[in-house]
């Protein structure tokens, strides 16, 4: 038993220890939880994802407890004789039947929260968003306005194997890009989300989804962002040697601001028009049944 | 004592051919199962160089050791390899050596199918493995492979169609056998219900397995025609569908995962009655529970695709049925904690795995619950939240009933008792590193950080370092597992036939180690019944 003791203490002391002397820092032990986020989906799944969290962890600690009552009060090292009982329905039928009720309670809750989410009507505004391998397009529909967002240069010297840049060196590093989307708080915006290559998944945590980009598909999803702010993410599906490597900024400001923004981006773009006409490619998945009638 | 008639089967050989070719050769179950199982140590060990080669180049932000592409091949071959290398063949060959004994059969009931079976696999897994050398590189689309991802591999990919072809075939041949034996070579008088939890839930797990292994096969052909023969069932510009890739993947890939758990929750329903020194609480309900697990994962495998964008009823579906399975899954785990309840305790090496998994798979089942929250899992899909889920549920769920099981029945197997002392060192250093291992990976995955990259923005880089440092701790602790066996094979205390004080069951009824025909002539079941075997 002594030696039992001391390989507990020996062994987690260790590996403990260990982990700890490779920290560095600390500010990322931080990170731990889903955000809070910044919209009505982002704040109700986190809601629903404590709601959850804290009922595994009641349940946990009864079953764990239980566990760990027999493991020290029912040891043969203590002089405990087994009984010899093997079922009893009534406490069979309980344990079936009270989590049964826990469950339906959380999928009311659950069900609640998806309708939330599918809500896609009535947008104020909408943005296509098609992925490719590796970077993002936008398209601000009915504005005219469009363009490509890939990772920043800095990140991408940073991230070359063997680089001499030191990804802590870099602003953001892997999560910033040449040209950020932006928004404006308070609007409903509706995205319309598909892919020209493979697919890849648009994902920023503050809005609370994420929705996969698939060729052939448009998905919808929707966000009304409260606050203005930087807000960062990358592409959550695998797409390929640069998945890694796809990251996606939203720049959220107020309605004002936003309409500024967009009038200048449209005279900059109109301006060189025949240049990026060129360049552009048609984004297949709407155009695919236009080229083809 | 063995029952064993050596005039009436004056035919048969009394042990092993001498030499190699006996290992090719046998169709003994205790000879394909010791094929099997080293097979899986070795994939294993293979599955598990690759992990840490992930686990190094993710030790902190930056690429530091291997190229993306690379890496990404490492993801997929590593779940490959730990799926279809590792778990499912160690189950197999657990199968091959306890299912004969338990029922007191003298073998399985198609012994040369059975060494077809096993020797599909080397070629399968040569093939997948030689992958990485070929022209374009390996498959790097992930063990899901994906269209129209997996379409960019090179001049590999039919290489992987046919080794997923050939471990498919390999499952459905054992799974024959498996059923073929439960069903006609039980010891005369074991009904069903008198059948150990083990050899149920096999039974179960072979019928899953026959169920759902063809589907994988036609959905990989269907890879294979639409890349070779002008088909377009993926292809969105031919009018085909990306996404029913999905749909049919994980309709073998829900049941999968349960067929590499069920014959885990069997091995838990063996050990804990033994070291308890109690009869397994609720026998029938472990049964009926088995069961009904087994039903619901055929209807519930569009929750790993929730964020496809499904309409919604089919949202609400496949989130009720998951949440449904938490059910069964509870009674499992509560029959055994009341199993434990006033029994007489000890902690024993394959105890203490047992409890771990206990335990640990609960938690893997907690954070499974969580997944099945349809519109959270728009949080969570493919982020490392995902991650740390299934290797609760496969490394200290899966993985540690095999290792459970296999110094449970070690002194069966070999005649030797296993050293208890490194036993227990690779208890406590394997399970407090996987924790340390895999805990993290919630917190940075419920943080943003998404599964399958090689780089990561730097805000995630403390506890990646941890995740690396228990990575490499439980590595190399397995190594000491490796040792305790050899050492067992080659000597130590005699093993008495029923090697633990408070075993029951037909395989500890003949001498350790069993002898090469485990019974020859049917055993009579009353009396090991007699002695409080039986069930309900
Ligand atoms: C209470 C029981 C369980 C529930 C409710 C559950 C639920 C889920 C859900 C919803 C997902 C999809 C998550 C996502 O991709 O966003 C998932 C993934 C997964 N689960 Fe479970 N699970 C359970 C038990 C198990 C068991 C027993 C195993 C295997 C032994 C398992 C293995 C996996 C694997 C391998 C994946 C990820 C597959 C992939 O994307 O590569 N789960 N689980
Ligand atoms: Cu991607
Ligand atoms: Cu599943």
């Amino acid at each position: 038993m002594k030696w039992d003791k001391r390989l507990v203490a020996i062994t987690s002391g260790l590996t403990g220890g260990l982990a700890l002397a490779a920290t560095p820092a600390w500010a990322g032990l931080g990170e731990l939880n889903l955000p809070y986020g910044v919209t009505s989906i982002a704040h109700m799944n986190y809601d629903l994802n404590m709601l959850v969290l804290w009922i595994t962890i009641f349940i946990g600690i009864i079953v764990f407890g239980a566990m760990g009552y027999s493991m020290y009060y029912h040891r043969k090292s203590q002089g405990a004789v087994a009984a010899q009982f093997h079922h009893n329905t009534t406490i069979e039928i309980v344990w079936t039947v009270l989590p049964l009720l826990i469950l339906v309670g959380m999928a009311i809750a659950a069900t609640r929260g998806l309708v939330l989410m599918y809500d896609t009507d009535n947008a104020d505004m909408d943005i296509k968003v098609t992925g490719y391998q590796w970077q993002w397009r936008y398209d601000y529909l009915g504005e005219g306005v469009s363009f490509y967002s890939k990772l920043d240069e800095q990140s991408n010297q940073a991230r070359v194997l063997g680089s001499s840049v030191r990804p802590e060196r870099v602003d953001n590093y892997l999560r910033n890009v040449d040209k950020p989307l932006v928004v404006p708080i308070n609007t409903k915006i509706r995205f319309l989300i598909t892919a020209d290559d493979v697919i890849h998944s648009w994902w920023v945590p503050d809005f609370g989804w994420k929705m996969d980009a698939i060729p052939g598909y448009i998905n919808r999803a929707w966000a009304n962002i409260e606050q203005p702010g930087v807000y960062r993410g990358q592409c959550a599906e695998l797409c390929g040697r640069d998945h890694g490597f796809m990251p996606i900024v939203v720049i959220a400001k107020t309605p004002e601001e936003y309409k500024k923004w967009l009038a200048e981006e449209k005279k900059r773009q109109s301006a060189s028009e025949g240049a990026e006409q060129a360049a552009a490619e048609p984004s297949p998945a709407i155009d695919v049944a236009q080229t083809q009638s | 004592m063995s029952a064993v008639d050596h005039a009436a089967d004056a035919h048969h050989h009394e042990g092993p051919e001498p030499g190699l070719l006996r290992w090719v050769f046998t169709t003994n179950h205790k000879d394909i199962g010791t094929l099997y199982l080293l097979f899986s140590l070795m994939m294993f060990f293979i599955g598990g160089t690759m992990a840490l080669i992930i686990r190094a180049e993710l030790f902190q932000p930056g690429m530091q050791l291997v190229d993306p592409y690379f890496f990404n091949e490492m993801t997929t071959l590593h779940g490959l390899v730990m799926i279809f290398g590792a778990i499912m063949p160690g189950f197999v060959g657990l199968a091959n050596w306890q299912i004969p004994m338990m029922l007191g059969a003298p073998d399985m009931a198609l012994p040369r199918l059975n060494n077809w079976s096993f020797w599909l696999l080397p070629f399968a897994f040569t093939l997948l493995l030689s992958t990485l050398f070929m022209p374009g590189g390996g498959p790097a689309g992930g063990w899901t492979m994906y269209p129209p991802l997996m379409l960019e591999t090179g001049q590999a990919f039919p290489f992987i169609i046919f080794a997923v072809h050939l471990m498919g075939m390999s499952s459905i041949l054992g799974a024959i056998n498996i059923i073929a034996t439960i069903f006609n070579m039980r010891a005369p008088g074991m009904t069903l219900m008198m059948m150990p939890l083990f050899i149920w839930t096999w039974l179960i797990t072979a019928f899953l397995l026959i169920a759902a292994m063809p589907v994988l096969a036609g959905a990989v052909t269907m890879l294979l025609t639409d890349q070779y023969f002008g088909t377009h069932f993926f292809n969105a510009a031919g009018g085909g569908d990306p996404v029913m890739y999905q749909h049919i993947f994980w309709f073998f890939g829900h049941p999968e995962v349960y067929i590499m758990i069920l014959p885990a929750f069997g091995i838990v329903s063996q050990i804990i009655p033994t070291f308890a020194r109690k009869p397994l609480f609720g026998y029938a309900s472990m049964v009926y529970a088995t069961a009904s697990i087994a039903f619901l994962s055929f209807i519930v495998w569009a929750h790993h695709m929730f964020t496809v964008g499904m309409p919604l009823a089919g949202e609400l579906f496949f989130m009720y049925a998951t949440m449904l399975i938490a059910v069964p899954t509870g009674v499992k785990v509560f029959n055994w904690v009341a199993t434990m309840w006033e029994g007489s305790m000890t902690f024993e090496t394959p105890m203490l795995f047992a409890l771990a998994f206990v335990i640990l798979f609960s938690i893997g089942g907690f954070s499974g619950l969580m997944l099945a929250i349809a519109s959270v899992d728009f949080q969570y899909q493919d982020g490392y939240f995902v991650v740390a889920h299934f290797h609760y549920v496969l490394v200290t769920g899966a993985a540690f009933a095999i290792i459970a099981a296999a110094y449970y029945w070690l002194p069966k197997w070999t005649g030797n008792m296993y050293d208890e002392q490194l036993g227990k060192l690779h208890f406590w250093l394997s399970v407090a590193s996987v924790n340390v291992l895999y805990f993290p990976q919630h917190f940075v995955g419920l943080a943003g950080m998404p599964r399958r990259i090689p780089d990561y923005a730097v805000q995630f880089t403390e506890w990646n370092m941890v995740s690396t440092v228990g990575g490499f701790v439980f590595g190399f602790s397995q190594l000491i597992f490796l040792w305790i066996i050899i050492k067992a094979i080659r000597g130590g205390v005699k093993a008495d036939a029923r090697s633990w004080e408070g075993a029951h069951g037909m395989e500890w009824e003949i001498p350790s180690p069993a002898p090469y025909h485990s019974f020859q002539t049917p055993p009579d079941i009353s009396k090991v019944m007699a002695r409080g075997d039986a069930h309900s």
